[in-house]
Order: structure tokens, then sequence, then C-alpha cells
């Protein structure tokens, strides 16, 4: 009774409020004054930015524009290509975020005009704005690799965007005879989930050890140094002894290209046919941050580090993984921090205050195991125009400690995911 | 810890033009970085790549501090003659590795 007595006098002020400005001004001017914010791309960094800048200002115009109904996240897909997790523990939905008076248009975007500010839909429709936030995430390039375009990803799966591709690597696995080879190819940076390939090789893995104990794991790697690497490796030998060998670029571990037919992964030095093949491909900023010539020729977005809005598209914002955010790793949290700080800048912006310098937060989980969690966390700073490193703060799991700290560490990564899918989507 | 990776065709027609693939793993230290107190970190490059086929000279290389670790030498000759090839890199501190690798020409 008390807490109905408390909201319902809250809404009476509310009205209040309202009715007040409403009777200040005359009325078309009031729907003129409302500032127009249009986001594109409903994943981690899109739908927070969008409650975000709602919650910040209630008046603003705020249209999220999503082409699928449910969102299927990255963060514990793992899980699901080792059969430890249903892919619909990883769906979520956009009714809570229309319930907080959020616009959601399910609609592909299909351009920009930048000038006019408006964004095309792909119903032909266009929805105009005074500031855009992209938060495309990530495309996956087809045009790198020798032989894996979209049709070899169908054989030789990537599983880097959640969903059907998750589903498929599982499927193979499971398809695998006991003693067959699985090899995972990691890119070079940047790109999405900078510890996922190494976390996918932990889980696969554990499948393995419980499922098909006499497979072994090969990781191909672009790279001689990854996130979180000691921690991986330790838990390799650890917990998976003979099983996992890691193969750096100056071993020869870069694949250049693939032969879908035969299921081989080609590099300089050697050709490794694999039963199940996982290829994570080089990656780009989604299209619509190029279509909306934000851009540069790397691929990826260049952003301010105080607003986040594009050094080449002005009053267009990049968040998340498609930014280029200096020593901010592609990670959900840091798409979630990102957007919190964008929504700021953009309601400051709008009502003609400047912006304040942000500190920004990222902490990233792994598990090796289902009960051996290991984590990474950081805090970002503008400096010299990128987003840098907070000295001595965040820091790493730490090399020598027992199992039990590991599993509270895991439990972690569970509660992490519970309550950022929560915040956003909930 | 320096290994050497080799990629040769094993085989090959007279007359084709193939492919040598070489990878050396070293450090590279460009003699230009300072300590946190202050002191230089020596110079610690490998100054010179060579490959012989079946003793003649076929292609040398000089390597400088800007060139990044573990170096990576890609070039391409024609096949005349079945034989080996040898590949050698030297560079400061005494450092000397050498690899080998045959083709059949038919």
């Amino acid at each position: 009774m008390g807490i109905s007595h408390r909201i319902s006098r809250r809404d009476f002020c509310r009205v209040g409020a309202a009715a007040a400005a409403t009777a200040a001004l005359p009325l078309p001017a009031f729907a003129q004054a409302a500032a127009r914010v249009v986001v594109i791309g409903g994943g981690f960094g899109g739908a927070s930015c969008a409650r975000a800048l709602k919650q910040i200002d209630p008046k603003l115009q705020v249209t999220l524009v999503e082409q699928s109904r449910t969102f299927t996240a990255c963060p514990f897909s793992n899980n699901v290509v080792a059969g430890l997790r249903s892919i619909e523990q990883q769906q979520f939905g956009y009714d809570k975020i229309a319930a907080s008076g959020v616009t959601v248009v399910v609609q592909a975007a299909t351009a920009v005009d930048a000038t006019a500010r408006t964004v095309g839909l792909a119903d032909g429709t266009s929805l105009p704005y005074d500031r855009l936030v992209l938060s495309p995430g990530i495309d996956l390039r087809f045009d790198v690799l020798q032989g894996y375009d979209e049709a070899a990803a169908a054989k030789m799966p990537h599983a880097w965007k959640a969903g059907e591709q998750t589903l498929l690597l599982r499927k193979q696995l499971e398809a695998m005879d006991d003693g067959g080879l699985v090899v995972v190819a990691a890119p070079a940076n940047p790109y999405r989930c900078p510890p996922g390939p190494y976390e996918r090789a932990c889980l696969i893995a554990y499948y393995l050890k419980t499922k098909k104990p006499r497979s072994k794991l090969l990781i191909l790697d672009a790279k001689d140094t990854f996130s979180k690497q000691r921690l991986f490796q330790n838990a390799w030998k650890e917990l998976y002894p003979g099983m996992v060998e890691w193969v750096s670029l100056s071993q020869g571990g870069k694949v250049n290209g693939v032969d879908a037919a035969t299921n081989t992964l080609i590099t300089d030095f050697g050709n490794h046919t694999a039963q199940v093949a996982n290829v994570i491909p080089p990656q780009r900023a989604g299209r619509i941050a190029m279509i909306a010539g934000a851009t540069d020729k790397t691929g990826w977005c260049a952003i301010d580090p105080v607003t986040f809005e594009s050094k080449s598209a002005p009053n267009i914002h990049v968040i998340g993984d498609a930014c280029l955010a200096g020593s901010m790793p592609k990670s959900a949290f840091t798409a979630n921090s990102q957007a919190k700080v964008c929504a700021h800048a953009i309601a400051a912006l709008l009502s003609g205050r400047s912006p304040a310098a942000p500190k920004l937060i990222n902490t990233c989980y792994s598990l090796a195991a289902p009960d051996y969690g290991i984590s990474i966390a950081g805090v970002y700073q503008p400096k010299n125009g990128l987003l840098a490193d907070v000295e001595g703060a965040g820091g790493v799991s730490p090399l020598d400690v027992p199992r039990d700290f590991r599993a509270r560490e895991a439990h972690y990564a569970q509660t992490w995911f519970a309550t950022i899918t929560a915040e956003v989507f909930g | 810890m320096a290994s050497a990776l080799i990629n040769v065709p094993a085989k090959a027609k007279r007359g084709d033009i193939i492919e040598i693939k070489t990878l050396m793993s070293h450090i590279m230290e460009t003699g230009y970085r300072h300590t946190a107190s202050g002191e230089v970190v020596p110079r610690n490059i490998i100054t010179s790549f060579t490959c012989r086929f079946n003793g003649t000279e076929i292609f040398r290389a000089d390597l400088f501090p800007a060139i990044a670790a573990n170096p990576f030498f890609t070039f391409f000759t024609t096949a005349t003659e079945s034989g080996k090839f040898e590949f050698e890199w030297t560079g400061d501190r005494g450092f000397s590795e050498t690899a080998s690798a045959s083709i059949t020409v038919e």
C-alpha cells in the first residue's frame, strides 16, 4: 500500500511537471524542441544507449532501429558451442526497451544521409535525426582468407555472431568421431572479444575431454600474444594436458586461406585438415557504418574519446565493437560503458552543454571450464585523442590460486551475464 | 630460441616458377630502446639472409633495425634442376642459423 501510494504520488508529480512545461510553451514549439536521436543496432551498445538516453532526458525522442526481433548474445555463446547451455538462454527481446519509452523499429537500416540527417530503412521510409548513434557491431570479412566466403562458412563455421553459426559448430562437434582434430583459427587484432577464441578452445576441449577424449584441438593463430595468455596456457596444461596445442604467428600459425571442400586450413608453412574447422576471420565495423561514412581505411570507426562522435561523419556517434577505442577491447561490457558515456555526451550536446571527460570500465570473464573462471578488468580515459589505460587500475586474475578461487570467478561470470542482460534488456 | 620455418615445394616441373617462404624466429631488438633506468637495450638483429641452390647464391637480403621481429621472407625462383636449397641467417652477437630443403624437378 505504501509503495502504491508513493508510485501514484510520483506519477502525479511527473504529470504535473509535464503539464507545467506544456503550459509554459506553445504546443507546436514544444513538439519541435524534443530532439530526435536514432540508434542503429540493438546489441549491448545500441540497446544500452537508447535506454540511457531516455533515462537521462525523458523528453528526447529516441528510436532504436534493429532488424531482428530477438537479440542473441555472444558472451556465454561458447557454452552453447560446448553443449553446456541452450541458445534460448542467449536470447532477449525488446519489449522492455519499448516499454521504457524508446520507439523500437524492427527494420534494417540501409542508408544514412549525413547532410539531411536521415536514416533510410529497408521498407523505403526514412527517420530524421538530430544525433545518430551507430552500434552495428561487426561484419565478418569474406574477402581476406582465400576461399573463405559465406558458402565456406556454412561448412567451416566462424560462430562469431551468435545464432545459427553457433549451433552449426555445436552440431559438427557432436557429429565428430572420437579421435578427430578440431582446429580453431584465430585472427590478428583488432577483432570482437579478444579472449574469445581461447575461451572457445577451452570449452571445446572440455566437451572433447568429457565426450571424445582421444580428440585433439589445434589453435592456429595470426598473433604471437593474446589476452589472458598465461592464464589460458596454464589452464590448457592443467585441465586438458596433451589435448590443446597453440601455434603462434611466429610458429607459422597464421591461416591465409581454406579449402572448404576438404575442410583444410592453409598456412604459409603447411596445411591442416580438420574434422571440425572453426575459422574466425578478420572483421570490420558493421556495414551501415561504412554507408554512413564513419569508417576509415582500417574498416573500423575513428571516434572522439569524450563523445564517441565519428571523426569523419559529424553528428554521428559510433560505439561498441565498430569503433576504434584505443586500449579498450571490443566486448559487451565495453559497449555498455561506451553507450552510457555516449548518451550523456549526446544529452549534453543537445542542450548546449559541453560533455564531461569520462572514465570507462571494461571487465571480461572467460571460462576455461564450467567451474574455472578467469578475468581481466581495465579503466580507461581520454588521452591524446584516444582512450588510454588508467595506469594501476584494473588487473588480471592471479596466476597461482587454488581451484575454489577459479570456481568463484566462474560464478561471478554467470552473475555478470545475468546482471548486464537484465540491465540492458530486462 | 631461434627456429626456422621453410616452405619449398617438394616437386616442380622444369621451368616452373616456384615460391619459397621462410620465417626465422628472432627478437630483432632495434638498439634504440631504453630500459626504465635509462640504459640502452643493445641492438640484437639478424643482419643477413642468404639462399643458395646447389651451392650458388640465388637470393640475399640485408636486414636493418626497422624490420619487425620474426622476419618472414617470400621470393620466387625458376625450377631448373633437382637439388638442395640452403638458407642461412646471420646477425648480431654471433647469431647464425641454417636450414635446408630439397626439390625434385621433373
